[in-house]
Parts: structure tokens; C-alpha cells; sequence
């Protein structure tokens, strides 16, 4: 079990940790006495905290600069106890730390009592989804032990922690440095009748009930070894909660593609015929659809995750630059990556005095606030109150993860960025005296913008090539955009940036707009295009009109092309029909091979 | 769910993580417990294939056994196998073995830098051809390493304890640990800029013990220089020949290392202290980590 141990610098977490290990015997033979042997050398007093300086720099800045993990064991299980920073220069090691613990320990100066990262660190913990908290009320040696000063203190805390919705399990009275209440019960403190700390680790639970929730399982990638003779479709990914059956019916989302679990594949174990919350897992599906990484597989039976652009969110920023609504951004929830907006800040709060402010318009480093997100693409998540893992997401900022936040509520159907965008650039659109139609007239065809989809490879470019050469001899206005033309132009700031699609996709609908404003057919082929990549083209495209034509298999679920095509078998007659298709809506009069 | 099965999972997750995110991925194998369990953790991320090629750094002064062991499993799994060497050092004696520099400057010549030139591409790779069952020289372009899965655990030693799951490293592979991005919950750094690369450590959270119960429990092939085959030693961490010493254990099986493990007998020992070079100087590991050495 991983237990994170958290508090203001200097209030002994060290040295809980340091006699922790010492009094379960958990450290090598023999490193008690050398580390209190060289402090003798060095005429200096001997701490419990020296147990865990490992690294050079380290003890030469006397501070715990990064999460450390302990092991130890008990009769009841193993723990790893991660010790994370109390210095504020190191907030994000103190996150890494929390963000992977079952539960907390909250170390906190009897004689000092509540300091700004008692608070701050208090609602981090809140914040990462650490349930059981634990509250250490050290040194009390410095407080004679006393039992007036322990209930203080745990009076002002417990109000506190109630502000920011934690709800200690206990607190615990302790001296670190004498041992009180840390393995054994302390003679010091009759009055307290309370677990030590050992029991206290004991009776956290372990696991929670994850796989009673609904199921979850977001899909971290599709493995297909056909290199190594294997034929198998591995739909791969860890159940983030609940519980699915071999026959049982899964719907993919946002996509909306339903299939049936058909096996369970694992390596090196029995046949398994259910899998559950927490494993590491694959399926095969009864039915070839076709699915991306990111989506999450659900039961149709099951409460349904939310899908949206736009979400309310509390999050903390540990980033170098402030975050910006002015800037786009890298989202991860689960294993879906999106670009995303800061659209708005509701409030910030200092963690320290807990003082809202409503006027912010950025996030600095340190910041909490509650923020309004938008992505450019829907994406299926929780409210972080459902389901931890599908509702709670980070941002990366410059390639580093700089902030992390929790859902608390769905905010789509508003307009989305992208309908936002049009309707602005609309309303400033810039026209000549020649108008669209009027060029229409001229040209004797009306403006198209034709998109050519399927897998890569199949003969998109082929096709696309020769609509435009069989239309250009007819006369007709028409271009067509080869890929290659704009990743070394257009795209050239795009190029480092290879993940960057939607970018590029968007510059491609900009120019469709401008082109068939000015009366062309103007023809592309785009790889592996999806729903939400046509809803975008249309939309960029827009007040003119798209045409789809799809040759192949297709990521397509709603999307209705205007044309599909199995395959690519003889071009000229492809031609043919796509002319005629042109004809019957009434795009151009009549053509001659 | 045991801790066993968690350890796996997340080591799973991690692996298949690094898989998804890094073009030019690879996996260190040192043919030790600790990266055979990782590269049986592979097998399970990717329902028994190991998509990932496997980099060994032959020092040529390994114990026997394992090179023979490295080869051996490397065509029964049908491994993406690659070797690589400091090939002018070992031409020019440059080594402790051969009496001329001290064992952390051997170490640094024939780990440490025949890795870091291994990994850029500088360096020639050997790649076990499965036709002809023996190392040729890789003749495609030699694409730098920009995701090394390697098999490091906290609990092995200080330092690695405050190491991250994703650890990035700047283009001198160096390691600045006051400075490391944050983990939130299973999000790891999977991005970076030009001329870095990332360090990936799926085996964080496991102890000693924790390998070797599951060695036992996977029924996972091992190199038999860990048991005693009746001298009444046996090898707790393997390395060179020359610098790396047996313990004394009665320990022939690994119900029997487990046993030892768990009663405490070896808790005084430290699990490197075979390896002669830990104890050049004091912060010895500490000092070739930051250059980049496992
Ligand atoms: N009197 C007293 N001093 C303590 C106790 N626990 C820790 N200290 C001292 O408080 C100082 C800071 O402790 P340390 O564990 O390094 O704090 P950390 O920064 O929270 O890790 C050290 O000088 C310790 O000796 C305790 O129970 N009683």
C-alpha cells in the first residue's frame, strides 16, 4: 500500500519516517549504528532523519528536495511510504508523491500548530483523491505531553480540513524523536487511548470498491502482431472500475461503435473469462470496428460517462509560465489526449489563507482555481466525484505536465470553439464586387469542395488527381491540393510538431473556404478522417458546400459520405460515376471523358 | 487483487504507456533478475511479443553464463536483440582487468559510454539475426534512442529512490533531481523537447523480494549464477567477471533465496555489496549515474 507523508518543513516527517523504519526493523543491519557512529564523529546530535539521506546534494541543503520511496513491512502488508517535500520550492514533487498514495499522513508541529503547507498540503491531498487521511501531531515532547494543547490543535485543524472537505480518520498524538505512539503505545500520554501509528497504517483500506462501480476501461492502444505470425486484435488498456464478461456488449465513446466482448487475452495465465477494476488487460471484439486509442469502452447498461468540448474544472498549476487563455494547450485524461483552452476562470484561491479572488486572468504558479475548459474535439469523461481516473486530466504545457485538475460538471451544448470562430470570421468576412454566384455564372458549375477519405495508401491521391484533370478539360475551375504542397509551406511551423492534426486540418477547411469562395472545385484527399474531422471541414467550409466521397474502410460512424467506394479497382470508371453523382447534384452541367 | 498483481499491472501500464508514446523506443537488458522480469513484463503487456529491441552492453568481460543465457532466450522469445561495446577502449586496453585505469574509470569507458554512444546511434549496434543465429552489424539508419525502458528499483540503493516512473534526461544524459516534472496519478512526461530523451523505470515500486516471489510465481528462466550450485556461494547482483564477487548462501532454489530474503540473513548485506566499483568512492554509483551509467 503507498502512503504519502505530507507537512510543513521542519514539522518531522523525516524523522516519523526515519523511526518508523527503525521500529519495525526495516532498516539494513547495522545502518542505526554507523549513522549514529559518524554523527559522533562529526560532534553532532544524532536525527532519525539522517536514516534517509541518501543523496549528496541533498544533505548539503538540509531539506527533503524530492519524493522518496520507503519500504517497509508489517505483519498485515507491504507499504511503500513516499516522502514528499514540505518545502514550497518543491511543490510538484509533493503532487507526484500524493498523487499515487492510498492514503496520507498529515505531520503537524505541536508547538509550531498550523503553518501555510499544513494548508496547502491539506488540499492537495483533498484535490489528488486521497480518502483517508491520517493527522500526526508531532513533538509533543516540546508541549509536555499535554492533552489541553493536543485537543487545540486538533479543534483548529479539523475545522480547517472541514473548509476544503477532508474529513481526517484520526489523529494521533506523537513524538517522533522519542518514539510516542509511532510503534508503541507512549507511557507519556495516558490520556490517549487511540491507535499508534503502525495500527493506524493497518486499518486503511485498500483497494476501495472500484470494481462494484460502472464500468470503465479507456483504451490505451490496438496491438496487432501480424509480423510474429499473430492475428489477434488486442483492444489493450487497465479498467479504471467495474467489471466486464466475455459476451457482454460494449459501446465505445465518443465514437458511439458498439461491439461484443469476444475474449479476454492475457499472457501466461488461465483462461479468463471476466476481468476487473485494476488489471492491466486486452480484449478481442466480436465485430471489426475500428477504434482509437483514448476512447472509453463502457457497458450500454451502465450510467454513461458525459461526452463534451466544454467542462468545469478545479485545477492547480505548478507550470514555470502562468497558463493563458490566449494559448492552446495539451489536455491527457485517462489515455485520450485533446487540445484544450483555459475559456474561463471562475474564481482562484491561495491554498495558504484560502482567499478567493475573481479577478484573476491567469493561473501562476501555485494557483488553484476553477476554471472553464474547452476542447476542440469531444471527448468522453466523468465528474471526478463518479469516477477518479476518467475525471481527472492534466495539462502539458511546453512538454511538461504543469498543472492537474478534477471534473466537477459538463458544460457542452453551448457553442463550441470552432462554431465560435466561424461565426466571428463570418461576420468580418471580406467580399469584392464579384460575388460568389457571380463567378458560379461565369464558370457555367457551381463551387464544390470534395474530400477524398480512406486509409493511407489506397489510391486517394490517384483519384483526386484525375477528378481534377477530368474536370479542368471540361473546363471547370478547379485545384487540387496535394498534402505534400502544404507540409513544406503552409505547415512548415507545424512540421516539429507532428501530432499537431488539428492544426493542420483546420488551415485545410480555411482554404477550402477561400477556394470555393472563389468559385472552384477544389479537391484534397485526407487520411484516416473521422466524424469530427469531417464536422470540422464542414464547418471551416461553411457558408459554401463539402462533398465526401470515401474509398475503403472508414473511421466513419455518423458521418453519411455522399459516395462510398469498396475499393479503388478502375479509375476511369470511378471518374465516371463521381461525374455523374456531380451532375445529379446539380454542380456541373454535363462532362466528356 | 494481490500486491504482486498490482505491481504487475502498473508495470504494465507503464510499459505499454512508453510503447504508445516514444517512436524510437528501446530496452536496456543487462541479463540480471531485475530487466528479465522486465522483459517478462513486456511479454505480458504485449500478450507475449516483445515489440521493443532489447540494448545489452557487452563490457567482454561478463560471466560466460550470461552471454550464453542472453542468446539462448533471445531466439526462443524471438527478441529484437542488439548488442553494443566500447570497441576502442577494449582495443586499447583501456580497462582495470588489463591494469590500466581503476575500476570506476573501466566502468565508465566500457558501461557508460559504450551505452550513451550505443543509444545516439554513434556507435556501431549488433543485431542477433535469427536466420543465421549470430550478431551482424546493423546496417540501417541508426536512429538515436529517445525512450529507454530500464530496470532500476527504489529500494536498490539511495538515489533511486527519488527517481520518477518518466525521467527525463537532457542531450548530455544527465539527471538534474531537484528539477524533475511532476507524475499526477498515471500521467507521465510522454513529451519533450528536441535533443532530450526520457529514462522510463516501470520496476519503481518492486523490492528485491517482490522480484524474486514473482521470478517464482511466472516460473520466469534465470541465469543459475543467482543459486548455489554447490560451493555454498551464489551471485546476488551480476556484472563483470572481474569486479563482481559471489555472496556466501546456501541458497540452491528460489524458494530458497525467498526464504533468505524474508528471515532477514542478508539484511546486513547491502544487494550491491559484490560489486567491487560501489566502493571506489563514497557516493560511487551516484557519481556514474549522472553520466548516465544503470
Ligand atoms: N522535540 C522534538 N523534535 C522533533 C520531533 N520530531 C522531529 N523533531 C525535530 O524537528 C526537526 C525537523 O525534523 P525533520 O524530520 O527533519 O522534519 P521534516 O522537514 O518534516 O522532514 C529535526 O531537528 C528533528 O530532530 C519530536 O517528536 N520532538
Amino acid at each position: 500500500m503507498n502512503i504519502v507523508i505530507v507537512g510543513h518543513v521542519d514539522h518531522g516527517k523525516s524523522t516519523v519516517i526515519g523511526r518508523l523504519l527503525a521500529d519495525t526493523g526495516s532498516l539494513p543491519e547495522g545502518r542505526l549504528e554507523s549513522v549514529k557512529e559518524s554523527c559522533r564523529k562529526n560532534s553532532k546530535p544524532f536525527e532519525y532523519a539522517f536514516l534517509l539521506d541518501a543523496l549528496k546534494d541533498e544533505q548539503a541543503q538540509g531539506i527533503t528536495i524530492d519524493t522518496a520511496r520507503c519500504f517497509f513491512k508489517t505483519d498485515a502488508r507491504d507499504y511503500i511510504i513516499i516522502d514528499a517535500p514540505g518545502h514550497i520550492e518543491f511543490l510538484k514533487n509533493m503532487i507526484s508523491g500524493a498523487s499515487r498514495a492510498e492514503a496520507a499522513l498529515l505531520v503537524i508541529d505541536a508547538q509550531e500548530g498550523i503553518r501555510e503547507n499544513s494548508k496547502r498540503h491539506g488540499h492537495m491531498v483533498s484535490m489528488l483523491g486521497v480518502r483517508q487521511v491520517t493527522v500526526l501531531v508531532n513533538k509533543m515532547d516540546l508541549v509536555g505531553y499535554r492533552e489541553a494543547d493536543f485537543e487545540a490543535l486538533k479543534a483548529e485543524y479539523t475545522e480547517y480540513l472541514r473548509q476544503i472537505d477532508v474529513e481526517p480518520v484520526s489523529f494521533i498524538p506523537v513524538s517522533a524523536r522519542e518514539g510516542d505512539n509511532i510503534a508503541d503505545a507512549s507511557e507519556h500520554m495516558p490520556w490517549y487511548s487511540g491507535p499508534t501509528v503502525l495500527e493506524q497504517l493497518d486499518r486503511f483500506s485498500s483497494g476501495g470498491r472500484l470494481h462494484e462501480k460502472p464500468f470503465r476501461f479507456p483504451v490505451q492502444d490496438i496491438y496487432k502482431f501480424t509480423q510474429s505470425g499473430d492475428d489477434r486484435r488486442i483492444v489493450a488498456g487497465t479498467i479504471a472500475a467495474g467489471k466486464v464478461l466475455i459476451g457482454e456488449e460494449v459501446l465505445f465513446l465518443p465514437s458511439g461503435k458498439r461491439s461484443v466482448i469476444e475474449s479476454i487475452e492475457s499472457f501466461n495465465t488461465l483462461p479468463k473469462g471476466s476481468a476487473v477494476a485494476g488489471e492491466a488487460t486486452g480484449f478481442t471484439l466480436s465485430t471489426q470496428i475500428y477504434i482509437r486509442p483514448g476512447e472509453i469502452m463502457v457497458r450500454p447498461s451502465d450510467p454513461q460517462p458525459e461526452v463534451g468540448t466544454r467542462f468545469r474544472a478545479n485545477i492547480f498549476w505548478v507550470g514555470r509560465v502562468p497558463m493563458s487563455m490566449e494559448k492552446e494547450y495539451k489536455l491527457k485524461l485517462g489515455t485520450a489526449r485533446a487540445t484544450v483552452k483555459l475559456a474561463e476562470i471562475v474564481s482562484t484561491l491561495d491554498a495558504s489563507d484560502l482567499r478567493y479572488s475573481r479577478t484573476k486572468r491567469q493561473l501562476d504558479n501555485r494557483d488553484v482555481g476553477e476554471c472553464i475548459f474547452e476542447t476542440t474535439r469531444p471527448i468522453a469523461f466523468d465528474l471526478a466525484s463518479e469516477s477518479e481516473t476518467t475525471g481527472r486530466f492534466v495539462i502539458v504545457d511546453n512538454y511538461e505536465i504543469a498543472g492537474g485538475g478534477i471534473i466537477l460538471e459538463n458544460l457542452s451544448g453551448g457553442e463550441s470553439i470552432l462554431e465560435r470562430h466561424i461565426r466571428e470570421r463570418e461576420s468580418h468576412w471580406e467580399t469584392g464586387v464579384v460575388l460568389t454566384s457571380d463567378r458560379e455564372r461565369a464558370n457555367r458549375h457551381r463551387s464544390k469542395f470534395i474530400v477524398i477519405t480512406g486509409r493511407p495508401g489506397i489510391g486517394k491521391r490517384a483519384l483526386a488527381r484525375e477528378l481534377e484533370s477530368m474536370l479542368f478539360r471540361n473546363r471547370c475551375s478547379t485545384y487540387y491540393l496535394g498534402m505534400a504542397a502544404i507540409e513544406h509551406g503552409l505547415d512548415a511551423d507545424l512540421r516539429l510538431h507532428e501530432k499537431n492534426v488539428e492544426e493542420r486540418l483546420r488551415r485545410i477547411g480555411e482554404l477550402a473556404r477561400i477556394m470555393t469562395d472563389a468559385g472552384m472545385i477544389f479537391i484534397t484527399a485526407v487520411d484516416d478522417a473521422d466524424d469530427y474531422d469531417i464536422e470540422a471541414l464542414k464547418l471551416l467550409n461553411a457558408p459554401n458546400e463539402i462533398l465526401v466521397v470515401n474509398v475503403g474502410q472508414s473511421d466513419f460512424y455518423r458521418t453519411r459520405p455522399d459516395l462510398h467506394l469498396e475499393a479503388l479497382e478502375d479509375i476511369a470508371e470511378t471518374i465516371d460515376i463521381i461525374a455523374d453523382l456531380l451532375i445529379s447534384r446539380e454542380i456541373i452541367v454535363d462532362y466528356q471523358i | 487483487m494481490n500486491h504482486l498483481d498490482r505491481l504487475e499491472a502498473q508495470s504494465v501500464y507503464i510499459l505499454r504507456e512508453a510503447y504508445r508514446e516514444f517512436k524510437s523506443l528501446c530496452m536496456l537488458w543487462s541479463i540480471g533478475k531485475d530487466s528479465t522480469v522486465l522483459l517478462w513484463l513486456a511479454r505480458k503487456a504485449f500478450f507475449g511479443h516483445v515489440p521493443i529491441p532489447l540494448v545489452h552492453i557487452d563490457t567482454h568481460y561478463k560471466i560466460p553464463e550470461m552471454i550464453e543465457y542472453r542468446d539462448r532466450i533471445a531466439l526462443e522469445w524471438n527478441l529484437n536483440m542488439i548488442y553494443g561495446e566500447n570497441k576502442a577502449a577494449l582495443d586499447d586496453k583501456q580497462t582495470f582487468p588489463d591494469g590500466n585505469v581503476d575500476r570506476i574509470a573501466c566502468c565508465r569507458h566500457l558501461k557508460s559510454e559504450a551505452l550513451k554512444r550505443t543509444l545516439s546511434g554513434e556507435w556501431p549496434r549488433y543485431r542477433m539475426n535469427h536466420d543465421l543465429k549470430r550478431y551482424v552489424a546493423d546496417d540501417r539508419k541508426k536512429e538515436p534512442y529517445t525512450g529507454v525502458i530500464v530496470g532500476v528499483r527504489a529500494d536498490e540503493e539511495g538515489s533511486r529512490s527519488k527517481e520518477r516512473y518518466f525521467s527525463p534526461r537532457d542531450s548530455g544524459n544527465s539527471w538534474d533531481v531537484g528539477d524533475q516534472p511532476p507524475e499526477f496519478w498515471n500521467q507521465f512526461k510522454t513529451d519533450f523537447a528536441p535533443g532530450t530523451h526520457v529514462r522510463i523505470h516501470p520496476l519503481l515500486d518492486w523490492t528485491e523480494l517482490n522480484i524474486w516471489e514473482y521470478i517464482e510465481r511466472e516460473n520466469i528462466p534465470i541465469v543459475p549464477l543467482y543459486f548455489n550450485q554447490g560451493g555454498g556461494t551464489r551471485y546476488r547482483s551480476l556484472g563483470c567477471a572481474p569486479c563482481t564477487n559471489p555472496i556466501e548462501s546456501e541458497s540452491r532454489t528460489i524458494e530458497e533465496i525467498i526464504e533468505e530474503l524474508r528471515n532477514g540473513s542478508l539484511s546486513n548485506v547491502a544487494e550491491r555489496s559484490g560489486r567491487a566499483q560501489d566502493k571506489e568512492d563514497g557516493g560511487g554509483l551516484e557519481t556514474l549515474r549522472r553520466d548516465g551509467y544503470m
